[in-house]
């Protein structure tokens, strides 16, 4: 079934990192990230990845499940290994097969550049499986705050993430009304090539696109009948409190920052 | 005084030549039960949209609690008067949470924080939703979406609950649920009901019917009376009830039974 999909990658949990404000974790997630670019050799990488081990640890994430996160981007890192291996020159010569050389600095780069890239996937995708989408949105908006003053709509995009996350199980089970209406009219989602394929997704996407629309519209009364009156103050049911914990968090990972930048 | 007055309200809809709605004088009292019922196109969810300021009239009056519709400055004092509930459940709900849901009239109106929460709780409980707080929006069932709607509306404080046909879309039992919490909340609580609806059956628990034929009143009364006309009912398109037939039928063969609107009510009076 379509409607079984989980929104995002969040796994539930109650652990230290599950109740961190997200405020605070999107905050660290930027300086890390950061960090993880200043970082000049090896043993920095180390440190990082033990610190990413631990905080899979505490927070209690099926290791699998982290490393699944991982599955889309192999190809781009065994592209980039590939690339620096055969490319980077410098450094003695490994191997020679007629004009196929590779040198010792480019397989340094290779792996350097990859183990970059794997470690940087693999801590943003803790943040967003131990934080709901839901979280997210809201720490976003209180992020984008500031930016209220020269005009980014925060609280409209807030809105429009919230509605959008609202809707995707919604739209999906909708996609799969039209998808067995249409297939018991005879549609073929199955057979064909990839342009045939995408041929025939049109009596698919047609309906759904104006079902969307309409709903679009009701919704946009609903909204307005209960005094929704765009970016004007609002209050909200949950107040995010940064306390002690949030603090601690993020005086650490200030500090792992600057220690891993000096590798 | 009354909580709504409609005054000779005309409403035309751009590009159309006749209009929707024509010469609607109707009165809602505070914590009555009005029912309005009609066929598709008599005007009957339009009326809805002028009594929450989505449309204004373009002939005649609509005051709620004494404030003119046409009076912009007020437009949003009269929504938050005035609750909408509508027929889709799906296309009403814009949280994905049970609890943000509740919450939304609320965060809009800027009530306080805490207040938000106790008026939260205090709502799923008197649609019977408390324990949902936590739960998905998408995975409720139909009764309960509406369930919810209706939660929304109620937060908000409102003077009146207009619902525009919520269960048209809805199993028997979810129409059941809906109908059994209306009904609660205003006889209960005294909530005041508009309830627009093309089912008669629904109707019949209403104090008052008004019955709208091409975006007219036709009829208006207590349910008893306005019921009596089956004909007429008919006539408009409107469905009977079974009940209702088998209680016509058997009085016009002479069978002295008083007036019937539910089943109960007829088992109760042949049993």
């Amino acid at each position: 079934m379509l409607t079984d999909i989980t929104i995002g990658q969040y796994v539930h949990g109650d652990s230290v990192v599950h109740v961190l404000d997200p405020r605070i974790k999107i905050i660290i997630t930027i300086i890390l990230i950061t960090s993880l670019f200043l970082i000049g050799n090896f043993w920095g990488f180390a440190i990082f990845l033990s610190f990413n081990l631990v905080v899979i640890k505490i927070s209690n994430l099926p290791f699998k499940k982290v490393l699944k996160g991982l599955k889309p981007i192999v190809f781009l890192v065994l592209l980039t290994v590939i690339l620096h291996i055969f490319m980077t020159r410098g450094g003695e010569v490994l191997f020679q097969w007629k004009f196929i050389r590779i040198e010792s600095e480019g397989l340094y780069t290779g792996t350097f550049m990859a183990s970059r890239i794997l470690l940087l996937i693999m801590f943003t995708s803790l943040l967003t499986l131990t934080t709901s989408p839901l979280q997210l949105t809201d720490g976003i908006e209180y992020i984008l705050k500031p930016l209220k003053k020269i005009g980014v709509p925060a609280s409209e995009i807030s809105m429009m993430m919230t509605i959008a996350l609202r809707f995707i199980p919604t739209l999906m089970e909708e996609a799969e009304k039209i998808m067995k209406a249409q297939k018991a009219r005879g549609a073929d989602f199955e057979s064909g090539n990839l342009i045939q394929r995408a041929k025939n997704l049109i009596p698919l996407l047609v309906p759904l696109f104006i079902s969307a629309f309409r709903r679009a519209d009701e919704l946009a009364l609903a909204m307005e009948s209960r005094c929704y009156q765009g970016g004007k103050k609002r209050t909200r049911l949950h107040i995010m409190n940064i306390n002690r914990r949030d603090i601690t968090a993020l005086i650490l990972a200030i500090a792992l920052a600057v220690v891993v930048s000096f590798f | 005084m009354s909580l709504l007055e409609l005054e000779n309200v005309e409403f035309k809809y751009h590009g159309q030549t006749e209009p929707a709605l024509k010469d609607i004088n109707l009165t809602v009292d505070k914590g009555e039960f009005v029912a309005i019922i009609g066929a598709n196109g008599s005007g009957k969810s339009t009326l809805a949209k002028l009594l929450n300021v989505l449309l204004r009239p373009d002939k005649g009056d609509i005051l709620v609690e004494n404030i003119n519709t046409k009076n912009k400055k007020q437009i949003w004092e009269i929504r938050k008067n005035v609750g909408m509930v509508f027929q889709n459940p799906d296309n009403q709900i814009v949280a994905t949470m049970v609890e943000d849901d509740v919450a939304f009239g609320l965060e809009n109106i800027a009530v306080p924080s805490e207040e938000i929460r106790e008026r939260v709780d205090h709502a799923l409980e008197l649609v019977g939703l408390t324990g949902y707080e936590t739960h998905e929006t998408h995975k409720l069932s139909g009764g309960q979406k509406q369930r919810l709607a209706i939660a929304g509306i109620i937060a908000m404080e409102p003077s009146c609950i207009v619902l525009d046909e919520p269960t048209a879309m809805l199993d028997p039992q979810g129409r059941k649920e809906v109908i059994e919490t209306i009904d609660f909340l205003n006889k209960e609580k005294d909530i005041t009901i508009i309830l627009i609806t093309h089912f008669m059956e629904e109707a019949s628990i209403a104090d008052k019917v008004y019955v709208m034929n091409k975006g007219k009143i036709e009829s208006q009364g207590p349910p008893a009376e306005v019921f009596e006309e089956i004909d007429y009912l008919r006539s408009i398109n409107l469905d009977v009830p079974a009940v209702m037939e088998v209680a016509n039928g058997l009085k016009s063969k002479g069978m002295k039974i008083p007036e019937i609107l539910t089943i109960d009510g007829l088992v109760d009076a042949l049993c």
